[in-house]
């Protein structure tokens, strides 16, 4: 059958059975948009900014392991949308992201809303395209959607030339795909993983850490049986939590910059550290000499080979695909009926128990403000603990990732690679949308909030009743702290003046805005919320401590074990 | 250490810009780097001439490996190979030099390709240490102009990158 460019692009997101496009139209892809407009098998969400778009897309993503779309605009719609872009690369979360191009006989001549999208993106995603022959573009969107979702997951960039939408020829989207230059693993090497297990089961002070690849993998149920199996502690990252349940004995809470006491001391003082979908980032192991000093046999578990001895030497290299490893680990442990060290690991735990009793995540309660840290369990005990919670980049974050004990893998959404505000919000809106069962809370904080804020306009339009927690301190928090810690308590450019009336803004776009102040009132405003409010958006704004500070800490450039602790000070 | 890379790559457009740009974004050298088709039209073959410790060497082989369009990446450096670069240079070459440079040109096999009254252009193969000697034997008054490739290389014997 005859089609357009732009009916192939539309038909193609059908056959890849993609429900919600996250766009904003431009001149480029009016034709693109007037294809939408003709079907109602993929909805569109229009956005308020292209960067939102791209983040609701990933939120859409890291909620329902299906891959998220974006389609924006040429030129400054391209731009908009890179800074999306990025951030889903840096966490390796499968997109496609359509782009209008200007037409294929403009490219190059400074055309209006023109730009190199395909170079400016080129450092940022998995691979991306430009389509310049319309007979090229249903196998460019199929290889598109099969790159993406793939191996090691991430954005591919769609950019095509307005002409190309118009243009017609015969449609028939591939059902497979092959590509010579690209495979991937999914079995790892068989005498890799026997080498890994016997390390393990001689290990007398093991650990396993695990990071965002065993999410994105869906490898969590693999995960928590053979962790059980083992009786070994763990930890997960930023990126890993939810992997394995955090009210599990065995689970020592998150590591690194604002990791738990135990999960830092065990990572540095273990021999035998499993590693999984993990990448040893500098947030995680600190200074990678530090962590050095102290010798340990490491296995490493990951799909990328570009992962494994990137930072710190690996002992045992296995590249796989999570669960389908862990799988083949279980099959030996179970064939040998194989016992770790018993009496070792006995003695290991009584020292994590150690280190577990200086009860490091404790935060005075006595001031007259309210505590971050006091709303956030608040806020998981009125969830139960089962709500999606996406969050923005800073205090905030940490705190959400420390105390609201994540049980399930897909719950918790942020920007753990790249850091950028302002994701909080679109991620919410992308997560709710995958997700229309589930509570899906933002936390976020004053200055966050602010970098996506227009988006409340779109959970407007799209009724999308998500509970904006902000954690209002007045300043930019994390860089407060830094600021306070390292650079004698000169704010520069840290302090927020002439903050908007948050409930005011909230109502001036329809939803509910609530205001607390006092910390009695934390409880009952969250039931307010989620009871009262429940199919409404809520926004509320906390006015917690100003002067509240994430630990324990382990600075920059420092080592796992020279953590500061909140009563170091 | 010096390391010669081959890389087999799908002959897009912007394929040469994937490599180049991972080259820069990760901090990595690239003292030369040469790219064209080969005999089969939907390949290139590139080589980059490259330093660094072993350690960067296996995470620049991993990195290419992960670009979409690399097909295949080897250390050539890892095994016997040969390498050549191909040199043109124009010199200065009238009055007492015109006997002389026709002298050194022959001397190191190179081959005079362009003639005027008052120039030649030599044409020279071989390994970057021997064009580096031919430069250095040459009154350096009288090169006008140099142009080279950089390295290409190709393994020795059965050692065969193809698809």
């Amino acid at each position: 059958m005859m089609m357009t460019g732009a009916e192939i692009v539309i038909r193609s997101l059908q056959e890849e059975k993609v429900e919600y496009v996250f766009g904003y139209p431009g001149g480029s892809v009016l034709h693109i948009y007037d294809e939408l407009f003709k079907q109602d098998k993929v909805k569109h969400v229009l956005v308020r900014h292209e960067q939102a778009a791209v983040h609701a897309a990933d939120g859409f993503a890291r909620s329902s392991h299906k891959v998220g779309v974006a389609l924006v605009t040429s030129g400054p719609g391209a731009t908009n949308a890179v800074t999306g872009i990025a951030t889903a690369y840096m966490d390796s979360i499968p997109l496609v992201v359509i782009t209008g191009q200007v037409p294929t006989d403009y490219i190059g001549s400074d055309a209006f809303q023109e730009c190199d999208t395909v170079g400016i993106t080129r450092p940022c995603v998995k691979h991306n395209f430009l389509v310049k022959d319309v007979r090229d573009l249903a196998s460019t969107m199929k290889k598109a959607f099969y790159i993406a979702n793939t191996g090691r997951p991430g954005p591919v960039v769609v950019d095509i030339p307005k002409d190309v939408t118009a243009a017609k020829c015969e449609f028939e989207y591939p059902k497979t795909i092959q590509m010579r230059s690209y495979n991937t693993v999914v079995k790892g090497h068989l005498g890799q993983i026997r080498k890994a297990v016997q390390l393990l089961l001689e290990a007398k002070r093991p650990m396993v850490y695990t990071g965002g690849g065993v999410i994105l993998s869906n490898g969590s149920e693999q995960l928590t049986k053979l962790v059980r199996r083992l009786g070994f502690p763990i930890t997960n990252t930023l990126m890993g939590l939810g992997a394995y349940p955090a009210n599990d004995r065995q689970f020592l809470g998150m590591p690194g910059m604002h990791g738990t006491v135990e999960a830092n001391l065990s990572m540095q003082n273990c021999d035998v550290l499993l590693a999984i979908g993990a990448r040893f980032d500098d947030r995680v192991i600190g200074n990678p000499d530090h962590f050095g000093e102290v010798p340990r046999k490491i296995i490493h578990i990951d799909i990328d080979p570009s992962s494994i001895s990137k930072r710190v030497k690996v002992d045992v290299p296995i590249v796989g695909n999570v669960p389908d490893v862990l799988e083949e680990m279980l099959r030996l442990l179970e064939a040998d009926n194989a016992k770790p060290d018993e009496k070792a690991l006995a003695e290991w735990w009584e020292r994590i128990a150690e280190w577990r009793a200086k009860d490091c995540m404790k935060y005075s309660t006595k001031g007259e403000h309210i505590m971050p840290q006091y709303v956030i369990e608040k806020l998981r005990e009125i969830t139960g603990g089962e709500a999606i919670v996406t969050s923005d980049v800073g205090q905030h974050q940490m705190w959400a990732a420390q105390y609201y004990g994540f049980t399930e893998p897909r719950r918790w959404l942020n920007s753990g690679g790249l850091g950028t505000m302002g994701v909080g919000l679109p991620y919410a809106m992308g997560a709710k949308l995958a997700n229309p069962d589930k509570q899906v809370v933002c936390v976020t904080g004053e200055g966050s909030i602010q970098m996506n804020i227009q988006e409340l306009s779109t959970a407007k339009q799209f009724r999308l009743p998500i509970k904006i927690i902000s954690l209002n301190n007045r300043y930019l928090g994390m860089v407060r702290q830094w600021q306070e810690m390292f650079y004698s308590s000169r704010y520069s450019g840290s302090y927020m003046d002439s903050l908007p009336d948050f409930v005011k803004l909230a109502e001036a776009y329809g939803h509910i805005g609530i205001r607390v102040e006092k910390p009695e009132d934390v409880e009952p405003a969250l039931r307010k919320a989620f009871i009262e409010h429940k199919d409404e958006l809520v926004f509320i704004d906390f006015q917690t401590d100003p002067a509240a500070n994430v630990f324990p800490m382990v600075a920059a450039g420092k080592g796992l074990s020279e953590m500061i602790l909140a009563e170091d000070l | 250490m010096r390391h010669i890379i081959s890389i087999l790559l799908e002959n897009e457009a912007g394929a040469l810009s994937r490599v180049a740009g991972l080259f820069s974004a990760r901090g990595y050298n690239i003292e030369s780097l040469t790219v064209a088709p080969t005999e089969d039209a939907s390949l290139s073959r590139m080589t980059i001439v490259t330093t660094g410790s072993e350690e960067i060497l296996e995470q620049i082989t991993k990195q290419l490996n992960k670009l979409i369009d690399v097909v295949k990446v080897v250390d050539l450096s890892e095994a016997a190979h040969i390498e050549r670069e191909l040199m043109l240079i124009k010199v200065r070459a009238a009055g007492k030099d015109r006997e002389e440079m026709k002298r050194m040109a022959d001397i190191f096999r190179g081959r005079i390709i362009d003639v005027t009254e008052s120039t030649y252009v030599i044409e020279l193969t071989g390994a970057g240490g021997k064009l580096d000697a031919f430069i250095q034997a040459l009154d350096g008054s009288l090169i006008l102009e140099t142009v080279r490739t950089g390295v290409s290389g190709i393994g020795r014997g059965d050692r065969i990158l193809k698809v």
